[in-house]
């Protein structure tokens, strides 16, 4: 059925809820298949140690085994080590990751053992059988330390400091030094645990005589773990098939290419068996990914009345004990968006990586902006309080100018559009920012025992990854393209083959939006897939909040060429010339004749009977994209956190917060609300609540949700929002992303709330997360210092 | 091995298992009931959520011999047909789920919830849920769509 009816831009109710709610998603851990076997990894009780022997003999003749592996026993499975794909300077020194380690443990969750067993219980207490005698190495997890090379990780490459990056600076440098003011602080953000409620597993199977092999993987990236796999194993990417089905949760965790995905598939290949592995939650804390985890040396150069003249960073970026995927890229991501959006004059970053005896950091939602985000905006309220000048006030004087068109701004890349102080004034108007600060003097005046902040964070973000071009100039090993297939079915249905592969994101609802205003049906009509190498072939996944400003604009260009298709076959039919048919109802008619007219539907059944088609038309309707984006998109926005801090206890409750964001056009206003709340809620428990913490032998002290700290409905505030709309240039639907704007921008927000409510008690500092101990020392520090 | 005999949504059903088994691998495991998911080793997160005799349990941190001679309802059981429960559906009018994998342990902590208390507060639903977690959705509109059934429910009551 033809419908006139615009549904992008619309909060459409989404297709995807249906089965998650009824409890039928394909999660991974719902899947089994006959003669399946379940797999285990050995993570020997060491953090740095040498391995002197495995014994495995226990554990094989265990109930149910099928067999115990250790790297020896699979040298001939693994070609290559795992990928890392972003090797960002000629000099990095990479060291080799293979699934399990050949002789020495370097972190707590290395694995150096592999057990396949009947049942997941049997493999599991296999795993635990197997002796690993180890001598223990001296420790390093602190970055400080590590730098040093007293503890050196990896002996064949001699150094722990794997990698330096500097941007080169831009801009007058000479500011630094001349400036009036100089305003110089040392920030850390702790390493974080991304905690998606579904942990990572993964089912391996296939055709040993074939050569042929599947993966199904709780994973956000099917295409880019196809190449990796490939690369890891030795099997063709012709041959091998990955399947991403519901995956519970991701925020960059399951944007890599891990251990026991290789695993699984090289011992499918062995033994000819479905091998399934689901990680504990335990699993995850220890060997899935970190983020975070730097040091900001930090310098703001400005003038007494609050002009910005230069920002200066220099990071300490803590890689852990190998790559993964991306590792040394992640602090670079966030290295071309230190300037804020602010108009500094002289601009520089750089960064070193350093390998400690840790888990590996990778992409945590956000993935190096919000490294920067939080030390931009921490430092300008410190350049506020010097200077005595309202931070509302400072910000507002240094926005970079208002801009429709493209520009570059001193970092070197182009920025696609900006309007940044509508959002901020929103923001503040949303908040009552006046009256906050009226209330909050008159709460300094009684000496209240609890204080109120006021926190403020304008942020921009680099989204749409990528440009292919500059990709390759980054020395990134892939391009940044997106793809998408439209297929009209006769019974005017309509199937999409998307390159993006959500997790919850909500793909299959707006991408039908796309497709349904473009082709005249409605969205219901539209079934999206996704997720499986073999179904959707070409694509570069989700992840970096790219899914709408590369997924879907190649989506809407592929419905472009199904159009042109459409149009040539009705004019066809109605004996026209194309030129005198115009688009309007949702159907192509004839200009003054408008009930002569032919509908999608109607033209993909004469395209697939094909008994008429104009010459030269090939059959079916459909059409297939794949789009190169010319540029970034650069959402951006201000949040208002407001807090009440007790000046006794140390205690913080967020009494109000306020998102302003702008992403450009909006395709369903519901699911981007819904990306904010969630953003935001990590960026709040990022603020106050969470911290991978080690102790001085390496053991992560925080290895279970309770004691990390994953917030509850009780700990995250009620968000209010709004949005304003400067559509990117940078695609036709002029979307610029929302995934991670919530995560960029809340953890500044809520920390400098923080120390502003308690600013006036002498307190300029404090480190995230504001926990109420850490609060409460710093104000006692502070009137020690005034005493 | 132990024979377990439950009832489970109204089923009488019947299996011999480990001791050691927990009532959520019975349910997945044994009954092929892989609605109700697993999150956490440590009866964290509330993604097990099932009711026990109407009440809500993580079923993780029970043994299947434990609620052997028990009524189990999941969340397969909460639809009518093609209709969906009142909490069920004010989660899809409310966006109150992402990637969906918290979301049967969060219907079945509301069911459990909306029967102690009809008409909460937000911020007696917010309490209520500190059993559960979410990752995706900020609970924001998690607490909207419990808040949004409660009204409902009791509207379809009077």
């Amino acid at each position: 059925m033809a419908t006139t009816e615009k549904y992008v831009g619309s909060p459409i109710l989404r297709k995807e809820d249906a089965a998650l709610l009824t409890g039928q998603g394909s999660y991974i851990d719902n899947q089994t298949m006959a003669g399946m076997v379940w797999m285990a990894l050995v993570r020997p009780p060491h953090v740095h140690a040498t391995i002197d022997s495995i014994d495995t003999t226990a554990a094989a003749s265990m109930p149910g085994v099928i067999g115990v592996y250790t790297a020896a026993d699979l040298e001939d499975a693994f070609p290559s080590g795992l990928p890392m794909v972003w090797p960002i300077t000629e000099d990095i020194k990479i060291p080799t990751h293979w699934p399990l380690t050949k002789d020495r443990i370097r972190f707590a969750g290395d694995a150096a053992a592999v057990v396949l067993a009947e049942t997941r219980g049997q493999a599991e207490d296999a795993a635990e059988a197997v002796m690993v005698s180890a001598t223990d190495l001296p420790v390093v997890t602190d970055l400080e330390e590590a730098a040093k090379d007293e503890v050196v990780l990896h002996e064949d490459l001699g150094t722990n400091v794997v990698v330096h990056w500097s941007h080169g600076g831009g801009g007058d440098q000479s500011v630094f030094d001349s400036a009036p003011v100089t305003v110089q602080e040392r920030y850390t953000a702790p390493r974080l645990i991304p905690n998606p409620i579904e942990t990572r597993g993964c089912l391996a199977y296939g055709i040993p005589a074939a050569g042929e092999f599947t993966l199904v993987s709780a994973t956000q990236i099917p295409h880019i773990a196809r190449v990796g796999l490939s690369i890891a194993t030795g099997i063709p990417q012709s041959k091998l098939r990955i399947i991403a089905p519901d995956v519970g949760g991701g925020f960059g965790s399951k944007l890599n290419v891990y251990a026991e995905e290789a695993l699984a598939l090289a011992l499918s290949r062995l033994t000819g068996r479905p091998v399934k592995w689901i990680e504990t939650r335990q699993e995850n804390y220890l060997a899935t990914i970190h983020g975070r985890g730097v040091l900001h040396d930090c310098t703001l150069a400005g003038t007494d009345d609050g002009d910005i003249l230069g920002m200066k960073f220099v990071e300490l970026a803590d890689m852990g004990a190998y790559f993964q995927l991306l590792t040394p890229g992640i602090p670079e991501l966030g290295g071309w968006v230190y300037m804020g959006p602010y108009d500094t004059k002289a601009y520089w970053y750089e960064f070193t990586g350093v390998m400690t005896n840790a888990t590996p950091t990778d992409a945590y939602r956000g993935a190096g902006r919000p490294e920067a985000t939080f030390v931009i905006e921490r430092l300008v309220d410190a350049y506020a309080r010097r200077i005595g000048m309202d931070p509302a006030e400072v910000r507002r004087k240094n926005f970079m100018p208002p801009s429709a068109e493209a520009f570059t701004s001193i970092m070197g890349l182009n920025v696609d559009s900006a309007d940044y102080e509508p959002t901020f004034d929103r923001a503040l108007e949303l908040a009552g920012y006046d009256g906050l600060r009226k209330e909050q003097q008159e709460r300094r005046d009684r000496g209240d025992v609890k204080q109120l902040g006021i926190g403020l964070s304008s942020y921009i973000e680099m989204c749409g990854l990528a440009p292919s071009e500059i990709l390759g100039a980054l020395r990134y090993v892939a391009g940044g393209w997106d793809a998408a297939e439209v297929e009209c079915r006769p019974d005017g249905k309509v199937v999409v083959r998307t390159g993006t592969s959500p997790h919850g994101q909500g793909h299959d609802t707006a991408w039908s939006q796309i497709v349904a205003d473009g082709l005249g049906i409605a969205p219901d009509d539209v079934e999206v897939l996704h997720g499986d190498t073999a179904v959707s072939r070409l694509g570069m996944d989700t992840y970096g909040s790219r899914s709408a400003s590369v997924g879907a604009e190649a989506l809407a260009k592929a419905v472009e060429k199904v159009r042109a298709k459409a149009r040539t076959i009705a004019a066809h039919e109605l004996e026209v010339a194309e030129d005198d048919l115009e688009w309007a109802d949702g159907a192509f008619r004839v200009s003054g004749a408008p009930d002569k007219a032919r509908t999608i539907p109607e033209l993909a059944g004469s395209a697939w009977t094909a008994h008429s088609l104009p010459e030269g038309v090939e059959p079916m309707l459909e059409g297939t994209a794949v789009w190169d984006p010319p540029n970034f998109t650069w959402p951006g926005g201000t949040h208002v956190c407001v807090v009440e801090v007790d000046t006794e206890t140390g205690k913080t409750d967020i009494v109000k917060y306020v998102a302003v964001d702008d992403c450009g056009n909006v395709i369903n206003p519901m699911i981007v609300e819904g990306q904010v709340h969630g953003g935001v809620a990590q960026g709040v428990a990022e603020a106050l609540y969470e911290e991978a913490i080690y102790d001085e032998s390496g053991n992560l002290t925080t290895s279970s949700m309770t004691q990390y700290l994953v917030p509850t409905a009780g700990e995250i505030p009620e968000i209010t929002q709004d949005r304003t709309v400067t559509p990117s240039t940078t695609n036709s639907l002029g979307v610029k992303g929302i995934g991670e704007a919530g995560t960029i921008a809340s953890p500044p927000a809520v920390v400098n709330a923080v120390i502003d409510a308690v600013s006036h008690l002498g307190v300029n500092h404090i480190d995230k997360p504001a926990s109420p101990e850490r609060v409460w020392r710093a104000i006692q520090d502070a009137k020690g210092g005034q005493a | 091995m132990t024979n377990v005999s439950v009832t489970v949504n109204g089923q009488s059903r019947e299996a011999d298992v480990e001791p050691r088994t927990l009532l959520v691998y019975f349910l997945r495991e044994n009954l092929g009931l892989t609605g109700t998911n697993v999150g956490c080793d440590t009866s964290t997160c509330g993604s097990c959520t099932v009711l026990l005799d109407g009440e809500s349990v993580k079923s993780c941190t029970l043994l299947a011999a434990q609620a052997d001679g028990h009524e189990v309802t999941t969340i397969e059981a909460m639809a009518d047909g093609d209709t969906m429960h009142p909490i069920q559906d004010a989660f899809h009018r409310n966006h109150g789920l992402q990637c969906g994998y918290c979301t049967p342990g969060m219907v079945m902590a509301a069911a459990s919830y909306l029967q102690e208390n009809p008409s909460p507060t937000e911020e007696e639903v917010r309490e209520a849920l500190e059993g559960n977690l979410c990752r995706c959705t900020g609970y924001q509109n998690i607490v909207t769509s419990i808040l949004d059934a409660a009204g409902s429910m009791s509207g379809a009551k009077a």
